[in-house]
């Protein structure tokens, strides 16, 4: 079942990497170092200011909503963590954000390697015109993440972790996409585990689901932080406060506030953060 | 109850009126669809696609050489033109800011405007005057040149409706950039660019003005790029054009050939890509 993982490709380039490698994953857990540590991250669209003076950092291991209303810059913080806004021409930032203790806007930086590590969920469930099992198994494969004869065992895997083996097992050949809606997400979702990420990224992974697929979808991501740091950005914040053990609330660009989700969504710190969990705005 | 007589009237009449439209669209393909099987059907024969013409003046004789120089002048041209022109309607679709793609685009429109005899005068200044003999290889490279502008749109349109957030999906699996275009984008539309090419394909099959000055024409099966060779559009052209009753004859039958072995084709490459990439149907 457990397939042999091979060493991952270092994350910097260049002659540095070999000599410092980055350390094994058994590190993960420890609580000594966080797993996202953002620095002080300024990002523009254009002349327009997108994110402010950004400063926090992310446990491992842990699930942490990002909520705030719409154009407050949620989403792009989440792409600037996997550094997918790099295909806006007009895009720039300052500061940096350490994934793993590794830059992410470094100039040595390996922008593919990064994005290996930091599996994504979109907000509208877009699998690959492929087979389910292709969909699964091209990132790994492409990675040369296992050797090729260990691919099943590791499509099994992921799909398990997503709850969605059961359903499928049946019809890996056929077609992703013609899968319910509920059920594309969670192999979106599988699709990003088979890179064994470091660290996934949702961005309001519910939002074109029904009622009963939000709740498996939350109920897997209860399962999944057991073993991968997890960022949800969501306009629900019934969702916030089921799924997440952190929130932050982003308003204009700014973190107003990031605290456990408990005190949050009781006692906020701040009075906007209280304007918006209670409905008065956004 | 008024009103909704008066709306039921007035989708009839536009439902009518697209049914004409459609009529009068379909009428002429039709008519000469018609006339060819009425004119060309009689005259076909085994022996029709097996011989060449018989000497003028004698009646018998086939077409085979410009069935076969058809094919080769045109096949051709496709390994020439098709591989160049996806190629480059990719490009333009994933860098579309680049400016060398504003360049091509304004190029490939400016080309696609251009009459085919343009192009078969080009041919014949570049590679018939300076080989100083005509070949079947300078008319290839004409129907390449009409072809590249066709498939560079087409190829680029099509790669356009990729939806960005499976380009996203590659990219944010750890796809690098060109395995993204090629592995997924590419992949996607295939059967799009098939399409697109097998029109392509159909058009410079019928084309004669650019053969009239590079391929030439002949009388004789030939296999030899550089030799000039015989295609159906040319051997239509000169039989139409000939004073016997039967060469005319003949005109209207190897018209009807042209037409069959576009279908032919078309046919059996949809019928390909349909198998082997069902999944994406």
């Amino acid at each position: 079942m457990s397939a042999t993982v091979r060493p991952r490709a270092p994350f910097f380039t260049g002659p540095r990497a070999t000599l410092t490698p980055r350390p094994p994953a058994a590190t993960a857990g420890q609580r000594g170092s966080p797993a996202v540590d953002v620095r002080d991250f300024d990002f523009f669209y254009g002349s327009q200011q997108v994110l402010k003076h950004l400063s926090f950092t992310i446990e491992r291991k842990s699930v942490t909503a990002i909520i705030g209303p719409s154009g407050c810059g949620k989403s792009t913080f989440l792409r600037s963590i996997n550094r997918l806004n790099d295909l806006i021409p007009s895009a720039r930032y300052q500061g940096d954000i350490l994934v793993e203790g590794s830059s992410v806007y470094a100039p040595s930086t390996d922008v593919v390697g990064l994005r290996q590590r930091v599996g994504m969920v979109f907000q509208r469930p877009n699998p690959f015109p492929r087979s389910i099992f292709d969909n699964v198994a091209y990132g790994p494969g492409l990675n040369r993440l296992v050797p090729k004869r260990d691919l099943p065992d590791l499509v099994e895997r992921c799909l398990r972790q997503a709850a969605l083996w059961d359903e499928v097992k049946d019809r890996l050949d056929e077609p992703g996409t013609g899968l319910s809606g509920g059920q594309q997400q969670r192999l979106c979702i599988a699709r990003a585990l088979g890179n064994q990420p470091e660290l996934l990224l949702m961005d309001e992974p519910c939002s074109a689901l029904d009622p009963i697929a939000t709740q498996k979808v939350e109920e897997l991501i209860f399962e999944l932080k057991r073993e991968y740091t997890i960022i949800i950005v969501t306009h629900n914040m019934q969702q916030a406060a089921r799924v997440s053990d952190y929130t932050g609330f982003f308003d204009r660009g700014e973190l107003i506030e990031f605290d456990g989700t408990e005190r949050i969504f009781t006692t906020p710190a701040h009075e906007r953060t209280e304007a918006y969990i209670t409905g008065r705005f956004g | 109850m008024n009103r909704r007589m008066l709306r039921r009237g007035i989708s009839n009449l536009m439902v009518g009126l697209m049914i004409g439209a459609v009529v009068v669209a379909l009428l002429p393909l039709f008519f000469i669809l018609l006339d060819l099987v009425v004119k060309g059907a009689s005259s076909l024969s085994a022996e029709f696609f097996t011989e060449t013409p018989a000497p003028a003046g004698e009646s018998g004789g086939g077409v085979v050489h410009a069935i076969v120089g058809t094919l080769i002048i045109v096949g051709t041209a496709s390994l020439i033109g098709l591989p160049i022109g996806i190629a480059a309607g990719i490009y333009c679709a994933e860098y579309p800011t680049s400016r060398l793609t504003w360049v091509t685009r304004f190029v490939a429109d400016v080309m696609n405007g251009t009459p085919s005899i343009v192009v078969g005068v080009f041919a014949w200044a570049w590679i018939v005057a300076t080989q100083k003999h005509f070949s079947a290889l300078a008319g290839s490279a004409a129907l390449a040149f009409l072809m590249i502008p066709m498939v560079l749109r087409t190829t680029e349109e099509m790669i356009k409706l990729v939806p960005n957030s499976l380009r996203e999906a590659a990219l944010a699996l750890g796809y690098p950039r060109w395995r993204t275009s090629l592995s997924i984008v590419v992949r996607t539309t295939l059967p799009g660019i098939v399409t697109g090419s097998l029109l392509a394909v159909a058009r410079v099959a019928g084309e004669t003005a650019p053969l009239l000055f590079t391929a030439l024409g002949s009388q004789y099966l030939s296999f030899d790029l550089n030799q000039p060779m015989a295609a159906l559009p040319l051997t239509v052209f000169t039989y139409a054009t000939g004073p016997y009753e039967e060469w005319h004859r003949y005109a209207w039958a190897a018209a009807l050939v042209l037409i069959l072995v576009v279908f032919v084709l078309s046919l059996g490459a949809r019928l390909a890509i349909r198998q082997k990439f069902s999944l994406n149907d």
